[in-house]
């Protein structure tokens, strides 16, 4: 994790509050990430986050987890993170490498892959994720983001979603200033009136807790809490009026192998400096 | 029959000014070598096309190449923002940039149905999304035999593509292996290719999991061993991540970009 993010929490209490743990609210995030997918299922990842959470957890109890990067790498099983969703470690060890039309046509687009797991510059209560621009309009935004990329099918083709992202009222804001990729749209029955045939967000994972939608109005509900987090810092890094569930929960810390597995994962993060190596014989 | 070139007489035949021009290479191969002599031979008025606009084409847009740009994710791998392509569709610098946005299944069907010399492609894509608000080239489109509503997005046809690729015999044949991305659709997409290689050999030996492009199937192949760095081109060097790091520093103010256009690229000089 960057300097820079860890800064970022101190700041905001939450580690204060942990202040006699030993692990950050980001490795919470993570590891409690990475304990939603079931072994042997085939999970589309992206960079960051969701990366670093798949490998988390096929490196402890999900060893047959199946990893898909859009690069077009089935399979990878890296002993290290990758920087990038093309670094040459996920081709080296994919059960195969295909083209990038294949990934989205063959594997993608049919519902082959059981879960999506994506990230998101805002997000809002029934789950609707935007990358593209923030403030502003389309054509003048005041940030512009990287955009689509492979989220938008994702979203809507994965058999279920899961959403990485850390919790703050600028994040987990009223309205999306652009739908990139659908969650639940407006609301019950949105999803099957588009045709999107994947199942949508199941779990919004952030540094403070889970949020799942609830099963009548698809609203994002606060579900569970990491350890040191109250109910009212969750609410107060959620713009809208966030609904709490009768039975809140509060999930298990992180454990030492889990804090380990992930702190030597982080460590593999950097490196590559462009060495020539020798073409193959 | 692909035509042997250098590098610098590649670019100046098949690369114009106002064309459509694809690099592809997705994080693997990226044809950055050939980015760099487009900026060097000062080309104007491009429509920039691809899948992850990174790096490359950070450099490209922000020394002032583009007019237009057809993509599906604009960012630095891993790393985070591209700071030229922010700040010239913030602020309009160093000239205004036109957007054509896609996700990466859409461009990725687009260079398919290109490929394919159909005018457009169908896929289950963007339905509820904000984007065709804003590409029109997003429209829907009914199934003849099922009645099911589907999205159609236009055939890319680029004037020119450029990809790297590992290695091309004498007569011009290319060969591609580990993450082969878009490039072949992109290629047999576009009216002229160029393809930059690690080098050029007798015999292609062949590799598991190779792509290979008939060398009667692109215009000029040009020897430029190390043209995809900081990517990488697999069995020959790894990706520098590093570099991609440190890209950040640098393309954050428009006076730090300059001076490391101008050192690495205007006065590094053709690579032959």
């Amino acid at each position: 994790m960057s300097e820079r993010s860890e800064r970022t929490i101190r700041h905001r209490g939450v580690s204060e509050t942990n202040a006699m743990a030993d692990w950050t609210a980001d490795e919470m995030m993570t590891v409690a990430a990475a304990r939603q997918l079931r072994d042997g299922v085939a999970c589309f990842v992206g960079i960051g986050l969701p990366s670093t959470a798949a490998n988390l957890a096929r490196a402890t109890h999900a060893p047959n987890l199946v990893l898909i990067y859009e690069s077009g790498c089935l399979g990878a099983k890296p002993d290290r993170l990758p920087l990038s969703i093309g670094d040459g470690i996920l081709a080296d060890t994919a059960d195969a490498v295909v083209s990038v039309p294949e990934v989205f046509n063959y594997w993608l687009q049919p519902g082959r892959i059981d879960v999506g797991f994506l990230g998101a510059a805002q997000l809002d209560r029934y789950g609707n994720i935007n990358t593209t621009v923030v403030g502003g309009d389309y054509d003048a935004p005041k940030v512009r983001l990287p955009g689509a990329g492979g989220a938008p099918e994702i979203a809507a083709s994965c058999g279920e979603v899961v959403v990485i992202v850390r919790q703050n009222p600028r994040t987990f804001t009223e309205r999306v200033d652009f739908v990139t990729s659908v969650g639940y749209g407006s609301g019950p029955g949105e999803r099957e009136r588009l045709g999107l045939r994947g199942g949508g967000p199941r779990l919004v994972i952030t540094d403070l807790g889970v949020l799942e939608p609830d099963p009548v109005t698809c609203e994002l509900t606060l579900t569970r809490l990491h350890p040191g987090v109250t109910p009212e810092q969750a609410r107060a890094a959620t713009a809208w009026d966030l609904a709490v569930a009768e039975r809140l929960t509060t999930g298990e810390p992180p454990t030492a192998r889990e804090l380990a597995v992930l702190r030597a994962l982080e460590a593999t993060k950097h490196g590559g400096r462009g060495e020539p190596r020798r073409p193959p014989p | 029959m692909a035509k042997l070139v250098s590098l610098a007489d590649g670019v100046a035949d098949l690369v114009h000014d106002g064309d459509v021009v694809a690099l592809e290479g997705f994080t693997h191969l990226i044809p950055f070598a050939a980015g760099h002599e487009i900026i060097r031979q000062r080309r104007q008025e491009l429509t920039l096309v691809r899948m992850t606009p990174d790096v490359v084409y950070d450099q490209l847009i922000g020394a002032g190449c583009a007019r237009r740009l057809v993509f599906s994710w604009g960012g630095n791998p891993g790393v985070g923002s591209l700071h030229r392509f922010r700040d010239a569709v913030q602020h309009a610098w160093p000239r205004p940039l036109e957007l054509e946005e896609h996700s990466h299944a859409g461009m990725a069907n687009r260079y398919v149905a290109g490929a394919s010399g159909l005018p457009f492609a169908v896929l289950r894509g963007y339905t509820g999304t904000d984007l065709p608000r804003h590409t029109t080239n997003i429209r829907p489109i009914t199934c003849p035999f099922t009645g099911e509503t589907l999205t159609a997005v236009p055939a890319l046809r680029p004037d020119v593509t450029v990809v790297h690729a590992q290695r091309a015999d004498r007569a011009g044949n290319v060969q591609i292996w580990g993450i082969t991305g878009v490039q072949k659709e992109a290629v047999l997409a576009a009216h002229r290719s160029l393809v930059t290689v690690e080098e050029i050999v007798d015999e292609l030996e062949p590799v598991p999991g190779q792509v290979v492009l008939p060398g009667w199937a692109v215009s000029a192949v040009a020897e430029v061993p190390g043209g995809a760095h900081p990517s990488y081109a697999q069995g020959y060097s790894v990706r520098d991540n590093d570099f991609y790091r440190a890209w950040d520093a640098v393309s954050r103010h428009r006076d730090t970009f300059r001076a490391w256009l101008d050192q690495h690229v205007y006065r590094a000089g053709a690579v032959a």
